[in-house]
């Protein structure tokens, strides 16, 4: 359920020289040829790079065979699929049911306004991106969110901010 | 002197409440002090409320420990050891003594979730003490042919538990006449439901029980593959599944001649979903396995004529494949003992929202929900009242509380206007505001349509910007009329589950909450209190420090006064943000 599937600025497409290709070479290697290979591949490029780089889906099309239209389709069908690098820490919010009965758009407004971001976007120092997501499956602890892999329960709105606050804090040093 | 036998339940909820920790120091103290102590590991006891727990069984029988920290384990399990008796105030459940919170596990019948919390999930001997993979041998022992196994499915009046309800004998039974040289079955893990769990709790909790009901299901429709459509955010599910897998290939029960019995060939593999709801479609699903967007199509052709490859296909849910092996192994009639007449054995429920006691529950169809929820729920916390139940998620609609004797059997929550669902149970007391809880869930459904038919892409956002407006203070007379025909349109026109099912949530609110909506049209109130455009703000002058707090936090400069002096709010300037009275710490801002 993430909220925003934004196109990348073109400001952000990094240069191929940024991101190491070669990395992919394994993944099209195992997935070549293979019928049903689109999205464990584009899985398996989001696990390397973090996000989806404009120069793998090239890579990606060239060397496995795979229409640039349909991968392109496939990735902004999926909530899963970013095109935009993320942040260190990923926050993310639950908004499952339990959680938005319990007040779960107070979590992510004091959120947007400790980082300076709106949901879904990423902090200017790239430490921070905020999400909103579908029950984490602990929902007698609602709100819920879930940083690394951490989950941080009975939340209310400061708990969240000093929350993050501190992992600021504690990467600045 | 007997070991003690400690327990630690290890699901994904239990580690989020600490359970990985306590599990460690447990570890630990037992490692340092050599005790004569056997730890282990489970998943899946389902008393969430109470997490982390910890169960000590010794010579007197079994206790269950909730909300245990690593400090507090350590009291326990000396407790037990050195002064040989339970330390009583921490634990939840016991047959030897009553605790306020026996009934939640008393009440329950157990089939589904039978291993739940007993075994441990990440091995497979384990699974094999309680009968695990008896079923399936004994179906080959005896030559129990796949018709046979099928009718027995259909005896037991097992229905499909992902929330269409669909008879599962019937549905292999299609599959079975279907002639193919592949055919596959499927089990649908995609759990989209935004409040529920059951599914993820199952699989973290019994793996091998699913793979057993689709190895049966394999035999009995002669399946050749089996896909595992799991949801990408469940990764220990994911994870003890291909453990499972692992062990059950070792074992010889998957793969080539399996059991022993030549040309019994079947794997299963677990595909990751990459995060899109209406992928739990079963057409959407087959099209996301085959690497596409998950965009439904129209049926016939059905699954199981045409399915994943163009193969015949079936697909189950994860509870009620869960369910095969013992039915298999019980016996149709002990099945069908339990439950109603058209809605036999039992439900899992993910209790959760404003109740005291969340978590997972399993209990027999015709159960009512007062039961549910006052019985093995604990009621609603701090004394509020109950206002309504969310049954179905997104699908589903809100049962208000004057139909708590509503019977949970398919029939009887469908003349309700929700669903059963696949288990998600949402509780809603009295500051919850419907209105916003049908935006909630049109907000989700609008996000998650596929975009192919226009009433669903179009008609949900549409519903949507009515609902917000509603919820914003700008409703206006004619939005209820609107809702309604919008909500039958979208209903008649949409190709797939998704958008028949879309306007539930507010269909139902209208229909049991309609004074609500217009208190927000027409006198511009929420009386929940919730939404925040429609409150007013006071200063209690007989609290108010004088702080400046909330001057300064106020940012249309609505509220003046001098330092310790009380403050003034100036009802023409203030936007009803609710700054003021989230940063005020002396409780002086009042709402109405
Ligand atoms: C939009 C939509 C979402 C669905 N999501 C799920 C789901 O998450 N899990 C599930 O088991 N069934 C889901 N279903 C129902 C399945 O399509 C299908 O009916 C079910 O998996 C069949 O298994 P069963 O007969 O064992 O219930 C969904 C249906 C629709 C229309
Ligand atoms: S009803 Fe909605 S989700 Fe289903 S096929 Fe049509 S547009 Fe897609
Ligand atoms: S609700 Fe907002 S605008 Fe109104 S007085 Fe408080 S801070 Fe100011
Ligand atoms: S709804 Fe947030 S954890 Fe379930």
């Amino acid at each position: 359920m993430r909220v925003k599937r934004l196109a990348p600025k073109p400001a952000q497409i990094e240069t191929p020289a940024q991101v190491d290709l070669s990395l992919l070479d394994p993944l099209i290697k195992k997935y070549k040829g293979k019928k049903g290979s689109m999205i464990p591949l584009l899985q398996g490029t989001q696990e390397v790079f973090g996000y989806l780089p404009r120069a793998a889906f090239d890579k990606i099309s060239k060397e496995a065979g795979l229409n640039l239209n349909d991968m392109y389709g496939v990735a902004t069908f999926y909530a899963q699929f970013r095109l935009q690098p993320v942040g260190k820490h990923i926050v993310k919010v639950c908004h499952g049911t339990a959680c938005h009965v319990q007040n779960a758009t107070k979590i992510t407004e004091a959120l947007e306004d400790t980082l300076g971001v709106k949901d879904g976007e990423t902090t200017e120092d790239r430490l921070f991106t905020l999400e909103s997501v579908a029950c984490l499956g602990c929902c007698s602890l609602a709100p819920v969110m879930m940083i690394g892999d951490e989950t941080y329960g009975n939340l209310n709105g400061k708990g969240a901010s000093r929350i993050v606050k501190e992992i600021r804090r504690s990467e600045q040093n | 002197m007997e070991k003690l036998k400690v327990t630690v339940d290890i699901g994904s909820s239990g580690i989020a409440a600490g359970a990985g920790k306590v599990n460690t120091k447990l570890k630990e103290i037992i490692e340092q002090d050599n005790l004569p102590v056997d730890l282990k590991q489970t998943s899946g006891i389902g008393m969430c409320y109470k997490e982390p727990l910890v169960e000590i069984k010794d010579a007197d029988g079994t206790y269950l420990y909730g909300d245990m920290t690593p400090e507090l384990i350590e009291d326990v399990l000396h407790s037990h050891l050195k002064l040989n008796v339970p330390l009583e105030k921490y634990v939840v459940h016991t047959a030897n003594f009553d605790t306020d919170h026996n009934a939640f596990m008393n009440d329950q019948v157990r089939i589904a979730l039978r291993h739940c919390g007993i075994i441990d999930p990440e091995i497979i001997e384990e699974y094999e003490q309680y009968e695990g993979y008896e079923a399936i041998k004994q179906i080959l022992n005896n030559k129990v042919s796949p018709t046979d196994v099928i009718q027995t499915i259909l005896d037991s009046g097992l229905r499909g538990r992902g929330g269409g309800g669909f008879p599962t004998g019937l549905k292999w039974k299609f599959a079975h006449n279907s002639k193919s040289d592949e055919k596959y079955v499927i089990c649908n893990a995609d759990e989209g439901d935004p409040g529920a769990f059951m599914d993820r709790s199952l699989l973290e909790g019994d793996p091998h029980a699913v793979l057993e009901g689709m190895i049966i299901g394999a035999y009995a429709m002669e399946a050749t593959g089996g896909v595992i459509y799991c949801r990408a955010e469940y990764p220990l599910a994911i994870k003890r599944l291909n453990i499972a897998i692992e062990q059950a290939h070792k074992k010889g029960y998957l793969g080539k001649d399996i059991f022993g019995v030549k040309g019994f060939d079947f794997d299963i593999y677990v595909k990751e979903g990459a995060g899109a709801f209406v992928c739990g479609e079963e057409t959407a699903l087959i099209a996301s396995i085959e690497g596409e967007r998950g965009m439904p199509r129209k049926r016939p052709p059905f699954p199981a004529v045409r399915g994943l490859w163009d193969k015949p296909s079936n697909i189950n849910n994860v509870e009620t494949l869960a369910n095969i092996p013992w039915i298999i192994k019980n016996g149709a009639e002990k099945y069908a003992a339990y439950g109603t007449e058209k809605s036999k054995g039992t439900k899992v429920f993910a209790l959760a929202g404003k109740i005291n006691r969340g978590g997972l529950v399993e209990v027999p169809m015709g159960i009512s929900l007062e039961d549910v929820i006052y019985k093995l729920g604990g009621g609603i916390p701090d004394g509020k009242k109950l206002k309504a139940v969310q049954l179905g998620g997104p699908s589903g609609g809100c049962i208000p509380s004057h139909l708590m004797d509503t019977k949970v059997d398919y029939d009887s929550v469908t003349a309700t206007g929700a669903i059963m669902g696949s288990g998600g149970l949402v509780v809603m007391d009295e500051t919850t505001c419907m209105v916003d809880v049908a935006r909630f869930f049109l907000d989700f459904t609008r996000k998650e349509s596929c975009g192919k038919c226009t009433f669903c892409r179009v008609g949900t956002k549409r519903m949507l910007e009515i609902l917000t407006r509603i919820t914003e203070g700008d409703g206006k007379p004619e939005d209820i009329d609107n809702l309604l025909e919008l909500g039958e349109e979208i209903k008649k026109n949409s190709l797939c589950g998704l958008g028949q099912t879309a306007p539930n949530p507010v269909l139902t609110t209208i229909r049991y909450f309609r004074d609500e909506y217009e208190a927000h049209i027409n006198d511009k109130k929420c009386p929940a209190h919730h939404c925040k455009a429609l409150l007013d703000y006071e200063i209690d002058a007989e609290k108010c420090t004088g702080c400046t707090v909330c001057a300064k936090a106020c940012p249309t400069d609505a509220i003046t006064g001098e330092r310790k002096e009380v403050h003034v709010l100036d009802q023409e300037k203030c936007i009803r943000c609710g700054e003021c009275y989230s940063k005020c710490n002396f409780d002086a801002i009042l709402v109405s």
